[in-house]
């Protein structure tokens, strides 16, 4: 078991650190921040005592609202990652393990989803959604933001799990599971899917990271849920509230670095479980160094004899 | 003689894959018209090299592949390839493969390997009964103590203990039939005879008909009743293994048993070599 | 314990590399002794067997031997000496600087010259080495454009061509690419680069395993010839005791990094010494002896 968790270094241990730390400010903070719509504050204000991050030009407390904003977008992103993740393990296992017709019809779909340019599709798909009737308030919140990227970004992670499922399916230890008796739906979810763990980890976060960016982007654009307050939709304010022109870094500088710095960390993560997935990763330069160390004392022996 | 209470019997087997390259496909003929049959409590040898189709047999009887034609019967009754009834094949007939680093899941302890086929095949035994099942299952192929290897896993056992557990495993839902496709070809060479010593001894005690599947016509000679030579698909040779080996009528199987390594005939090669090269040697140690 | 006997009389004993108290560590966590102090020496022209089991050291043995040691594989101690021709003529090779020469010290340009010039290596995959889209011809010829530089092109097509067919291999089949060759017809030309520049030593390590055995058959007989021919010596490298007793010249039987026999073929095979060397013996059934010996055999002969 312990071969399939990731090896706690340097790289993983930031990795946690920051999206630990993120999560707990978008968890902790929004308690104790006043209400990040309130406008009762003046405007414009830099950051100082009482605004430890300044106001916006509507008057809100940009703390407030990145925390908010922060918990919107985690909450866009998971949702995103694990409605693209659900969808990749359908096409690409499914396609894998079962082979033949049902595989090419399956990437046939997988590989048109993934040929089509990912945010122009999105924006599409965004701009339909909002403006369809029947689905009220539904239409522009930050769910069917989710959905929407969840549905559009699944397609390289079903590639990477059809892969791997392919060669699962071909080792004998499948074969032998088909001949002690076992069923296809058991093999898949016993055999096969507990092998697979980190490389199902690696692309949640994959998607996680794609929904977070995708959403700042959408919002950016205009596009993102009306509703709630996301990172994007505070740039989307600093954008059309002139922060650049005014001078209100504390506007735009908060929310693009929490976006960069949940994907940073959330890559690092992934960078520790790629390394699971393929342990060449981390052996060639443990190896190096070992190597290294090993005739350095053989010189010191020699030296000293 | 013991009496004849079953037989697992190959008639008339075909496969043909088809090798698909761009538009083309062109037919790999992999076993051509092959029969035979296996009596309980005896053991058929398949010798042949790789590509001769010996494998592919393998998977046709243990339902992994489908016959291109031809039948695989059992006591004459031709067996099903879905649904209960392909069950009840499955817990007649199984099989040992050739890697027991591949054929063990590595997620999976030893017990999960051995206990599967006993619930599968056998859901009126209670938990009590399934766990000590595979005690006594696990003592049979010498992993003892069994709760000692029952919680390991594949990586944890060496190649040798590996296989032990793949045979636990095809015995596990009370097997008549087993057929084992080169099951000591991955072990070190010390420990091959007491992996295929143990298969003899539980086909003795347990009356199995076993294919015992390999290229070593050694070992094939010394744990087998009959003895069959597959080449490019067909059965070129069968008969009683000694026969067969000591006295091959088939310049196939005479060239097998030339190529095997036969430490008797120390030297002979070399000397050989020597002598058929002479007239060149004198005419170098002339020029120098 | 080492049980070491003297060599037969009518060997020329002229020492071609000797190997001197030789160790390899795996800098790995813990330290792995893969090879503890292994002694033997080579001499012209004879094959020397290196049986055990994996595990036993005997790759990671041709691999500090011919200096191909990769981290975390570390050569801790011993001397690896290759001596020199004596009485070669030099004339055409540009290599006649063929003095006694310390391997583990080689460096740089000439640690590329000692390996393949003075000593090659055949391994078990090697087939698979061959480059997928250069043709035989192209890689042949690569070998002496690398060591060569100053040999004319149709000498090269001249030598590219006897090398196939003192492999067996059809010189037609220099136009082919590696896919177009059957595994044992590759395995050949592997050979056939490995003996491209003459060399005093091969170093073959299971060359045949992974062929069917009528292939393996006529590869070991095509190398046995060859080395009658062209006089260098091998140092063979396999699990498949019968078959090195068939075919070395001495044999040591290694297991957990140490050598624990070594003797000449007969001796080895009529009157081991070392209980290991006796167990592997066994662990052979007899092509033509006694049927089923080893079924009810098994408490003696395994010892366990």
């Amino acid at each position: 078991m312990r071969e399939l968790m990731p090896r706690w270094d340097g790289k993983l241990a930031i990795g946690v650190a920051t999206v630990a730390l993120i999560t707990v400010f978008a968890l902790v903070v929004p308690l104790l921040a006043q209400d990040p719509r309130s406008s009762a504050n003046p405007a414009l204000l830099p950051p100082g005592p009482g605004h430890w991050l300044g106001t916006t030009k509507l008057g809100n407390d940009v703390l407030a609202q990145l925390a908010v904003g922060t918990r919107g977008s985690l909450f866009v992103g998971v949702l995103g990652g694990l409605v693209s993740l659900v969808l990749a393990l359908f096409f690409g296992i499914l396609a894998g393990y079962i082979g033949g017709v049902v595989d090419e019809v399956l990437m046939l779909l997988t590989n048109i989803n993934l040929v089509i340019p990912g945010l122009p599709l999105v924006m599409v798909i965004a701009a339909y959604v909002q403006n369809a009737p029947g689905l009220g308030s539904l239409a522009r919140s930050s769910l069917m933001v989710a959905l929407v990227l969840g549905v559009t970004g699944w397609a390289g992670s079903a590639v990477v799990l059809r892969a791997q499922a392919r060669s699962l399916r071909t080792r004998e230890y499948v074969a032998a599971a088909r001949v002690a008796g076992e069923g296809t739906l058991r093999i898949i979810c016993v055999e096969i899917l507990p092998n697979l763990v980190p490389l199902i980890a690696a692309q949640l976060i994959y998607g996680v990271i794609f929904t977070v960016l995708g959403e700042a982007g959408l919002s950016y654009l205009g596009l993102g849920p009306t509703g709630s307050i996301t990172l994007g939709t505070m740039l989307n304010d600093a954008q059309t509230g002139q922060a650049v022109g005014t001078g209100a870094w504390w506007w735009f500088v908060p929310p693009g670095t929490i976006i960069a710095a949940l994907g940073a960390g959330l890559s690092l993560v992934n960078f520790a479980l790629d390394e699971v997935v393929d342990p060449r990763l981390r052996q060639a330069p443990q190896a190096v160094r070992r190597q290294r160390r090993s005739r350095a004392a053989i010189t010191r022996e020699e030296a000293s004899a | 003689m013991t009496p004849v209470d079953g037989v697992l019997s190959a008639s008339h087997l075909v496969k043909t894959f088809r090798l698909r390259s761009g538009l083309r496909s062109t037919p790999v003929h992999a076993v051509k018209n092959v029969s035979f049959e296996v009596v309980r409590g005896r053991t058929v040898a398949l010798v042949g090299e790789s590509g001769s189709g010996k494998s592919t047999i393998a998977r046709i009887l243990a339902k992994l592949e489908t016959p291109t034609s031809g039948q695989v019967l059992l006591d004459g009754v031709p067996t099903p390839t879905r649904g209960r009834a392909l069950a009840e094949y499955r817990r007649r007939v199984q099989m040992v493969f050739q890697d027991p680093f591949a054929s063990l899941n590595p997620f999976h302890s030893v017990a999960h390997h051995v206990e599967r086929p006993v619930r599968i095949h056998h859901p009126e035994l209670t938990s009590a009964q399934v766990a000590a099942r595979v005690r006594d299952l696990l003592d049979r192929v010498q992993l003892s103590p069994a709760d000692r290897f029952a919680s390991r896993r594949p990586h944890e056992l060496s190649g040798g203990q590996r296989q032990r557990v793949a045979i636990a495993r095809a015995l596990a839902p009370g097997a008549q039939y087993v057929v084992a496709d080169e099951p000591v070809s991955m072990l070190d060479v010390s420990i091959r005879l007491g992996v295929l010593n143990l298969l003899a001894d539980l086909q003795r005690e347990q009356h199995l008909g076993v294919l015992y599947i390999t290229h070593d016509l050694a070992t094939a000679r010394h744990f087998s009743d009959e003895l069959l030579v597959m080449y490019r698909g067909d059965v070129v040779e069968r008969g009683p293994a000694d026969d067969v080996i000591l006295r091959p009528q088939h310049p196939y199987t005479q060239a097998l048993r030339e190529a095997a390594a036969d430490p008797e005939r120390l030297g002979a090669l070399r000397d050989e070599v020597r002598r058929s090269l002479r007239p060149l040697g004198q005419e170098r140690s002339a020029s120098a | 314990m080492i049980v070491e006997r003297a060599a037969e009389p009518d060997l020329t004993v002229q020492p071609v590399l000797t190997v001197e108290d030789v160790s390899i560590r795996y800098e790995v966590d813990p330290p792995v002794d893969a090879v503890r102090g292994v002694s033997f020496t080579l001499h012209r022209g004879e094959i020397l067997g290196l049986a055990g089991e994996s595990g036993c050291g005997k790759t990671t043995l041709a691999y500090g031997i011919t200096r191909l040691l990769k981290p975390p594989a570390v050569m801790t101690g011993g001397r690896v000496v290759l001596h020199g021709r004596a009485g070669r003529d030099a004339g055409g090779d540009q290599d006649d600087d063929e003095a006694t020469t310390d391997v583990v010290a080689l460096t740089g340009e000439e640690l590329r010259r000692f390996r393949w010039d003075r000593v090659s290596i055949v391994f078990q995959g090697s087939m698979n080495s061959l480059n997928p889209v250069m043709t035989v011809r192209d890689q042949l010829h690569d070998v002496f454009t690398t060591h060569r530089p100053g040999m004319r092109r149709r000498v090269r097509e001249q030598r590219c061509r006897e090398l196939l067919e003192l492999v067996g291999v059809d010189p037609a089949r220099l136009a082919s690419f590696p896919h177009q060759l059957s595994g044992g017809m590759r395995q050949r030309v592997m050979i056939a680069m490995a003996l491209a520049l003459d060399p005093q030593v091969m170093v073959m390590d299971e060359p045949t395993t992974a062929l069917d055995v009528v292939v393996q058959r006529s590869i070991i007989r095509e190398i046995m010839v060859l080395r009658e021919r062209l006089g260098f010596a091998v140092i063979f490298i396999t699990h498949d005791l019968p078959l090195l007793i068939e075919i070395s010249d001495r044999i040591a039987v290694m297991r957990d990094g140490e050598v624990v026999e070594l003797g000449t073929a007969e001796q080895i095979y009529r009157a081991p010494q070392a209980d290991y060397t006796k167990q592997l013996l066994a662990s052979f059934p007899s092509l033509s002896g006694t049927r089923g010996g080893f079924v009810r055999g098994r408490e003696e002969v395994l010892g366990a």
